[in-house]
């Protein structure tokens, strides 16, 4: 009898342009508690995506042996016959829908043609009572339940699938502590009953708490093993393998830095989200001085990005508390117009999403927030605005036939230069870069960071969020590390390395 | 060889556009041959234009809401309500013309600004807002008419609006002299904005059409207007419709080419989370389309109510499907961003020339229905496949 429940062998999966997972080799034994770990972009979920068939047999090059038999799955429905159960760090349960409902959405319990609630409630009490829920009553309705509880639900639904390895992405990220604590305790109790589990977290201590083995991916591959019993696991040697790597010379130096008043500060900075109910930052201060670089770093769902947001007129309406000073003077921004208005621009993370108009070309995203220059009493000079949108395009080397070609058409690294020429032709002083390169080529890279520089020689200050390790530490002058909404630590250039901000994010 | 190449780019960077130019003439033409000549005759063009002119100024209004990833059903019966209001306004009240009209404008923007703080500050679905205005519109209309049922209009000024022309200054042999000059000024006017226009590019160096091919485009424009305004001359000349609704069309073209406000309301369609980053206000820019949406709605109900010189108590009744399809018809794209004014305007011309010309050849009204629903459907095709083929 084979030990392994799952062997995943030589797994290479390549994206468009991207090898996401090179000959990547995975086993796990039956009954224990498999945590895997690594930076933002490693290809974690990239593994479990080609596990569960999302990308489905055939996409992936390499084999997976589940229980001794090579798996095939064509998608999603395949692997659950398997046994194999995916709980995403989004939750997948429909908010409007009962406990029971939801537990048994997609292998309704059926009398012929018809579902028999009667025993659906009956086998959702019991599902229940497994993940130690024997308070909730089957028939409420999902969105009444807290996150934690809702967690649990999910784990529920995947037992009642009969599930033989549950994969949790990220379980406990939007999770207090008491309810992690809930969590990885079912987690063990699981276990005793002959269930395993694979854990995907980046809060280390919760993996040194539970795993009984943790695999590291980097880059796309595996770098070890470790196991429990051996006593191989340890927080250093965990972020050792996972951020071991050469920092590359992308990074261009800058010569003669000189840093001059400050221009962007925050103290006592907090907010609360009303949609999701809770705090996200947490008496934040940080500041910004002219020709200055400050990186923001942190994981996934550290806050970042709600922090850019809540800094830039605040468009997801957060209550803050706090003072924001830009120049000296206290600021309160009602809109991002007042934000850009007081020379702050934001590039944000999701081009796509909330960055551009895809539908429309170069040159109408490029001046669409600052059409007031370009115009007289309201009527635009469209001519300066051709002007304009060439002058970016040639600045910035956009790649493109002319500004008139669609942005949704272009590369993501043109398309960033496109939102790049935006904010800067509102003439900012301060420039919020989230996630500056995020999925865009080595050559685009470099000449953003290329850029970057120029302008914080022009005297601009830049704030730049990134999940990159290596770029924050090869281009800021300054390190804010952000875990959980609070400013874990803050680094210079010289103090900075990745093993400390590694240590502090997962803190 | 060079102007036939460039006329085939011309052509192929531009076909949504012009494909709906091309839609017209074909139906055009077809009807004409169909009937011998009857639908282009001058006497039937002008009434065609004239029962398009309360359609087309919705669709002009219509085009921007669409194009903000909204809808407005409440259209219909807010022109017939506010042409009710008018009729009541100049026959009980007295009011002069000039004060009824200015009242009902300013009474329909006051309700679109309503509707659109029900939408932007409430979070009412548009679908619901104006699914609901429409029904307590169309009980208002039936409420102000309960008492008398329809309101006959004995004002000749205000039943000018629907049904007269302008005056000449010399008949000569059933010419309407003044239409003439009138078109040959309207050339003479686009010949210079092009020849300016094209100067302003010159001085930036920006890359304009070929000199014979410029030629070639002055010319056929003009031909266009110079053909329209023949016809047109040969019957009553230019109505007072088709003079408000050229001057509706100036306006909002202007608005949605040429200025900040026409570029914000693009942009909010087209990705309102950008629009928002970008420092725009979307609810105000929301409101905006709403009120001006409905202020058009009033001057349509003017429209209407002056054509038929009278105000009745189904007025109104499904203007704004016809608004819809005649702004899909003319281009618009149904996930919004997308749209002009007058490819809009084309599109209200396509649809009444269809029922036109049907009516002129007898076509059964069951007929009629099914091939204006598969025209619109033949249209949004044709948008959204060669939409795909360039993006």
């Amino acid at each position: 009898m084979n030990k392994y429940i799952l062997e995943m062998r030589s797994i290479t999966k390549t994206f468009p342009g991207v090898k996401a997972l090179s000959n990547v080799n995975f086993q796990v034994e039956k009954g224990e508690i498999h945590c895997l770990v690594g930076e933002n972009g490693a290809g974690k979920s990239t593994l479990m995506k080609v596990l569960s068939g999302v990308y489905p047999f055939g996409e992936y090059s390499g084999d997976i042996v589940l229980n001794g038999e090579v798996q095939k799955h064509s998608g999603i429905s395949d692997s659950e016959k398997a046994g194999i159960a995916i709980i995403y760090q989004e939750l997948a349960l429909v908010p409007e829908l009962s406990v029971y409902e939801n537990i048994f959405l997609g292998h309704e319990i059926k009398k012929g043609r018809i579902i028999d609630w009667n025993e659906t409630i009956l086998r959702a009490g019991a599902m229940l009572k497994k993940v130690k829920l024997n308070n909730v009553n089957p028939a409420s309705k999902i969105k009444d339940l807290g996150v934690g509880k809702q967690q649990l639900v999910e784990i529920a639904k995947a037992l009642s699938k009969d599930v033989k390895l549950l994969i949790l992405d990220e379980p406990t990220a939007a999770l207090n502590e008491d309810d992690s604590e809930n969590l990885l305790k079912l987690l063990r109790e699981l276990k005793e009953q002959g269930v395993t589990s694979i854990m995907i977290s980046h809060k280390l201590k919760e993996v040194i708490a539970i795993a009984d083995t943790v695999t590291v991916l980097r880059d796309g591959q595996t770098i070890c093993s470790l196991s429990a019993a051996k006593g191989e696991i340890s927080e250093g040697v965990i972020i050792k393998h996972m951020v071991g790597r050469e920092i590359d010379n992308i990074y261009p130096k800058r010569e003669n830095k000189e840093f001059g008043d400050i221009v962007l500060e925050v103290k006592d900075w907090c907010a609360y989200d009303p949609k999701i109910g809770r705090d996200i930052l947490h008496n934040l201060n940080f500041k910004v001085r002219t020709g200055e670089i400050i990186g923001i770093a942190g994981l996934m769902g550290a806050g970042r990005t709600e922090l850019a947001h809540s800094i830039f007129g605040n468009p997801g309406e957060y209550r803050i508390k706090g003072e924001l000073f830009v120049l000296g003077q206290k600021k309160h921004f009602k809109s991002p117009n007042d934000a850009i208005k007081a020379g702050v621009a934001y590039v944000t993370e999701d081009r796509k999403g909330n960055g551009l108009i895809l539908i429309d070309d170069i040159k109408q995203n490029i001046t669409i927030a600052n059409l007031k220059s370009l115009s007289q009493q309201g009527i635009l000079n469209k001519n300066e605005e051709v002007k304009t949108a060439n002058y970016y395009k040639t600045s910035l080397n956009i790649k493109a036939p002319s500004i008139e070609q669609k942005v949704g058409n272009l590369s993501g690294g043109n398309q960033q230069k496109v939102s790049l020429g935006k904010w800067l032709f509102v003439k900012p002083n301060v420039l919020i870069l989230d996630e500056p390169t995020r999925g865009i080529d080595v050559g685009a890279k470099f000449e953003i960071y290329t850029l970057m520089n120029e302008l914080v020689k022009q005297g601009l200050s830049i704030i730049m969020i990134s999940s990159e390790l290596p770029e924050v530490m090869g281009m800021s002058d300054r390190i804010y590390v952000v875990s959980e909404g609070k400013i874990a630590g803050e680094l210079t250039a010289e103090e900075a390395t990745q093993e400390k901000i590694m240590k502090m994010a997962t803190n | 060889m060079g102007v036939f190449n460039e006329a085939k780019n011309l052509m192929k960077q531009n076909i949504r556009e012009y494909g709906m130019y091309i839609a017209l003439v074909v139906i055009m033409l077809t009807f004409s041959i169909a009937t011998d000549g009857l639908f282009m005759a001058s006497r039937n063009i002008s009434n065609l234009i004239n029962q398009t002119g309360y359609i087309a100024v919705l669709a002009v209004g219509m085009t921007l809401i669409l194009i903000i990833r909204h809808i407005d059903l409440s259209v219909g019966f807010v022109a017939g309500f506010l042409g009710a209001v008018a009729a009541i306004l100049l026959t009980k009240a007295g009011m002069p013309v000039w004060a009824t009209i200015v009242i009902v404008l300013a009474a329909g923007a006051l309700l679109g600004s309503f509707i659109g703080f029900l939408v932007t500050k409430m979070g009412i679905p548009s679908f619901v807002a104006t699914l609901a205005g429409m029904l307590i519109f169309r009980g208002a209309l039936l409420r102000v008419t309960s008492g008398t049922g329809t309101i006959i209009i004995p004002n000749k000024g205000f039943n000018a609006i629907g049904n007269g022309f302008i005056p000449d200054i010399a008949n000569i042999e059933g010419i309407h002299t003044l239409t003439l000059i009138l078109g040959a000024f309207a050339i003479g006017l686009y010949i210079w904005s092009e020849l300016n226009n094209r100067k302003n590019k010159l001085t930036y160096n920006f890359e304009v059409l070929s000199k014979l091919m410029f030629a070639i485009k002055l010319l056929f424009v003009s031909l266009v207007i110079g053909y329209v305004t023949w016809i047109l001359a040969g019957y009553n000349g230019l109505s007072w419709t088709v003079v408000i609704v050229i001057l509706v069309v100036l306006i909002y073209h202007f608005i949605t080419n040429k200025t900040v406000l026409g570029r914000h309301i693009y942009a909010v369609g087209g990705n309102p989370e950008a629009a928002k980053l970008s420092g725009i206000n979307v609810n105000r820019i929301t409101v905006i389309v709403f009120s001006s949406m409905s202020m058009l709605a009033a001057l349509s109900g003017i429209l209407f109510t002056s054509r038929l010189q009278s105000a009745t108590t189904t007025a109104g009744t499904l203007f704004e499907l016809d608004a819809i399809a005649a702004a899909y018809v003319g281009g618009v794209s149904a996930a919004g961003g997308v749209g002009k004014v007058t490819g809009s305007i084309i599109g209200a011309f396509v649809m009444a020339s269809l029922i036109n010309g049907m009516n002129l050849m007898g076509v059964d009204i069951s007929y009629q229905y099914i091939i204006r629903g598969a025209v619109l459907v033949a249209a949004v095709i044709f948008d959204v496949k060669t939409r795909n083929k360039r993006a």
